[in-house]
């Protein structure tokens, strides 16, 4: 044992030698300039990290999946500039943990060119300094939180949501005009989706009568709901994700108490909103204001929402077309305008360029933000009331900044897709 | 090398103290059901090599019940110095390791310091569980003990200097011990199902903390933090991942060094001594609940260990990472690997990294119309996963360790 110990470390030590001479040559970084990562001639390789399994997958696994539709039906059409886009969807269950690996695996194993519309805050938040650190583009991230619209920190993350702030300044102003004299309170979730949906109503309505919030691994609400109605509130805005609008919505009607909800586009749209109250779920939506940047994908007159149904018919098996399906190509949509605009030679420096140059137009009601030093996504929303069992878009879309600006009406009308719904350059 | 008695230790083992009353003497306990088709399964319980030793030559004779109670009590036949003999191993191996982490791509080398990471925690979860007959589905919620001072102590100091690192991971292990020490004076009392229900819960509550004392931990989305980049001396472009493997494995050779000596000693003896008869142990002088406590500080200092580390690898600590799903991981881990010796807990780290790739890649290959795609986009592997488990599980009842030292006597044997 001892011998073969010995022995052991001999070889072993021996080896150690001759490895590190050859590493000292090897560390240097190779192709620099030459090439550039994931790009070839004829392709384009892009990944994203999405919740495919456990909690968060019921609907948002269906983003990936549109978005990897529409890049196959640009594909077929010929691809950007020559170049096909490859989608690599890489499932990261909600878990950051696994979005650490997840990402590695596509930036260092796979050498994607860009990540593309990574879900999520938790998760996402995670892996900003190492996709900073290696340089890839991060686009479009699949959520509404400041923290990725940090353009001196972090120049290569781009946000694609509304962030939480504009959203609630429009939904605050849109209380102001249409509720007034009315007691407004708030009910959220504690962490920065809440406070900056908080901050956005308050800047709008001065302090709010009452704010009550909630943690996501409790789904018991009956507390919060109870002290609202003890508060005497007329008008909440909720900063909720779509499980917990309906669990106030439906614990209000329990304690029997009525009163105008109006909730954050994160809180789910009226399909989604519907599946999950059920039979109730006329009674308990009529009235129900919220907003959106998209338009509907049950507006079968928006030519939009038509272009990407048809392409979800064909590249996408005909799947059930809701929201998510309608963010997922807008995705897509936003990102091939991105490539375009970056022309022929594309490398990650021209993309990104090409972004902050901004003037994108597409499907959303909204222009997108996009400049030097701004890398949030859309500008503002539009408001929305169920009504008869039926959403309607009221009155035109409001933009604003996350600041003290004022909100205002976008009157420019929103753009029409262009000839096949493939953005030219 | 001797030919080594590789008897398999369920972890329903330990709940037959509770559920049945002890029979130290009769081979045939219902624990030790599963062993049946080993040849070594009337070997006294010798659950690591130098038992196994003392095992050899009775291997095959008639189980020896005053061997079998007291197999911890024999002292183990072997010349020379445990601990010389480890360190050597540790040495030449670590060695080669580092040879390995420059040959390989920065990716290999993140998931050869994820390896690392569990087995700064499952060897001490195998000293609980299959050493000590205690069973822990919280060790999740011990390596978030070990993380969260991490990040906490990186961002008050800086995390610019390596020796912050050092300062950090050392708040991590003592935080990860005292809370084991907490849990494990609790679990001294509580045996079996009960015992999995306690620190179960114990699991469950590390989001609602989080998010409780959001103001401190960050709540859902945790906390990121700092870290010093590889020290310069190594080269300006030594790739950070490297780095981390190395730490990860450092980690990694204290806990498997300090532990193989331990279970060798006379605490490990008690250990087992424990797990096998608390009634006998009890009689023999051994103060069976204070070993069983200290058997939980061990386990959780390893745990606290992997978390800190853990966290050094994802620069940033969140509940999510920290969840059931990660203390039924690590005992799904010492299941497959092997609970009868501390060789099972580098099968069970390298089954939590690989298998989920292995399953991806197995999966890849198959087509299907769009709409099935996309429904089994990402659970597909899963149930390969699943599958998998299953088969292993049910064909080698002692893990990959129990396994791979049956494959290696039978060569041995036809030679």
């Amino acid at each position: 044992m001892f011998r073969f110990a010995r022995r052991g470390v001999a070889v072993a030590a021996a080896l150690a030698l001759a490895a590190s001479v050859a590493a000292c040559s090897e560390d240097s970084p190779s192709g620099n300039g030459a090439s550039v990562p994931g790009v070839t001639d004829t392709t384009i390789l892009v990944g994203t990290h999405q919740p495919l399994t456990g909690r968060a997958a019921a609907g948002y696994s269906k983003i990936s999946a549109a978005t990897k539709a529409y890049f196959e039906y640009v594909n077929a059409n010929g691809g950007v500039h020559g170049r096909k886009i490859e989608y690599k969807i890489v499932d990261d269950a909600y878990n950051p943990a696994k979005t650490q690996e997840v990402v590695r695996q596509l930036v260092l194993q796979d050498k994607v060119f860009a990540v593309l519309n990574g879900l999520g805050t938790p998760t996402h938040g995670g892996v900003l300094d190492f996709l900073k650190t290696n340089k890839v583009p991060d686009l479009f991230v699949s959520s509404g939180s400041a923290l990725f619209n940090q353009p001196t920190k972090y120049p290569n993350t781009f946000g694609f949501n509304v962030d939480y702030v504009t959203e609630s300044k429009v939904l605050a102003n849109y209380v102001k005009k249409t509720f007034p004299g009315k007691k407004v309170c708030f009910f959220g979730q504690n962490d920065d989706f809440g406070d900056d949906a908080l901050k956005g109503v308050e800047t709008v309505l001065g302090s709010v009568a009452a704010k009550q919030n909630y943690v996501p691994t409790n789904t018991n609400v009956a507390p919060q709901v109870g002290a609202l109605k003890a508060a005497g509130c007329q008008v909440n805005v909720l900063a909720t994700i779509t499980p917990f609008t309906a669990l106030t919505l439906g614990t209000a009607a329990k304690l029997g108490y009525r009163a105008q909800w109006v909730g954050s586009s994160v809180g789910g749209d009226f399909v989604g909103l519907s599946a999950l109250l059920g039979k109730a779920a006329p009674l308990l939506l009529e009235g129900y204001v919220t907003s959106g940047y998209l338009p509907s994908p049950l507006d079968e007159a928006n030519p939009w929402t038509k272009l990407f149904k048809d392409v979800n018919a064909e590249y996408n098996g005909n799947t059930t077309f809701e929201v998510n399906t309608m963010f997922g190509m807008a995705v897509g949509y936003t990102f091939v305008q991105a490539l375009q605009a970056a022309g022929k030679d594309l490398t990650r420096e021209s993309l990104m360029a090409a972004i902050e140059k901004g003037g994108f137009e597409g499907p959303s009601l909204v222009p997108m933000r996009y400049s030097k030093d701004d890398h949030s996504g859309f500008s503002g929303t539009q408001i929305s009331v169920i009504k008869g069992g039926k959403q309607a878009l009221v009155d035109t879309p409001y933009v604003t900044d996350t600041g003290s600006g004022p909100v205002e009406p976008y009157t420019e009308g929103a753009a029409t897709p262009p000839a096949k719904g493939i953005p030219s350059d | 090398m001797p030919n080594r008695a590789k008897p398999e230790t369920m972890p329903a083992d330990e709940g037959r103290a509770a559920a049945t009353p002890p029979a130290p003497a009769d081979p045939s306990t219902p624990g030790r059901a599963p062993a049946g088709s080993a040849p070594a399964a009337n070997a006294p319980a010798g659950a690591d090599p130098a038992a196994g030793d003392v095992s050899r030559q009775g291997a095959t004779t008639a189980p020896d019940p005053v061997r079998r109670a007291g197999a911890a009590g024999a002292a183990p036949i072997r010349r020379g110095n445990t601990l010389l003999r480890h360190l050597l191993i540790a040495v030449g191996l670590g060695v080669v390791v580092v040879i390995a982490t420059y040959q390989i791509e920065p990716f290999r080398n993140y998931q050869l310091a994820t390896i690392g990471v569990y087995l700064c925690v499952l060897p001490g979860l195998i000293l609980l569980t299959g050493f000590n007959g205690q069973i822990s589905l919280g060790h999740g919620a011990l390596m978030a003990a070990g993380a969260y001072p991490v990040a906490l102590t990186q961002n008050a100091l800086g995390g610019d200097a390596q020796w912050h690192l050092l300062v950090s991971v050392l708040a991590g292990v003592v935080t990860a011990t005292v809370l084991g020490a907490v849990v494990g004076v609790a679990a001294a009392r509580l045996h079996g199902p009960y015992l999995a229900g306690a620190t179960l819960a114990v699991a469950a509550s590390v989001p609602a903390v989080t998010t409780t004392f959001d103001g401190v931990f960050g709540g859902d989305a945790g906390l990121s933090f700092a870290l010093a980049p590889a020290p310069s001396s190594l080269g300006v472009y030594f790739p950070f991942e490297r780095w981390q493997a190395w730490l990860a494995l450092l980690g990694a050779a204290i806990t498997m060094l300090l532990l193989a000596n331990l279970v060798r000693s006379r605490f490990g003896r008690t250990l087992r001594a424990v797990r096998d008869d608390e009634v006998a142990a009890a009689l023999a002088g051994i103060h069976v609940g204070r070993v069983r406590v200290l058997a939980f500080v061990v386990s959780a200092a390893g745990a606290g260990l992997g978390g800190a580390l853990f966290a050094v690898l994802a620069q940033s600590v969140s509940p999510g990472a920290y969840g059931l799903t990660l203390s039924l991981n690590l005992m799904l881990a010492i299941v497959l690997g092997g609970l009868g010796g501390l060789r099972g807990a580098l099968w069970g780290a390298i089954a939590l990294v690989a298998l989920q790739p292995l399953a991806d890649w197995a999966t890849r290959s198959f087509e299907f119309s769009a709409d099935v795609q996309q429904r089994l986009e990402g659970t597909l592997p899963l149930a390969v996963f699943g599958v998998a488990l299953i088969v292993v599980m049910t064909t080698a009842p002692g893990g990959v360790d129990g396994l791979v030292a049956r494959a290696t006597r039978r060569l041995r044997r036809s030679r």
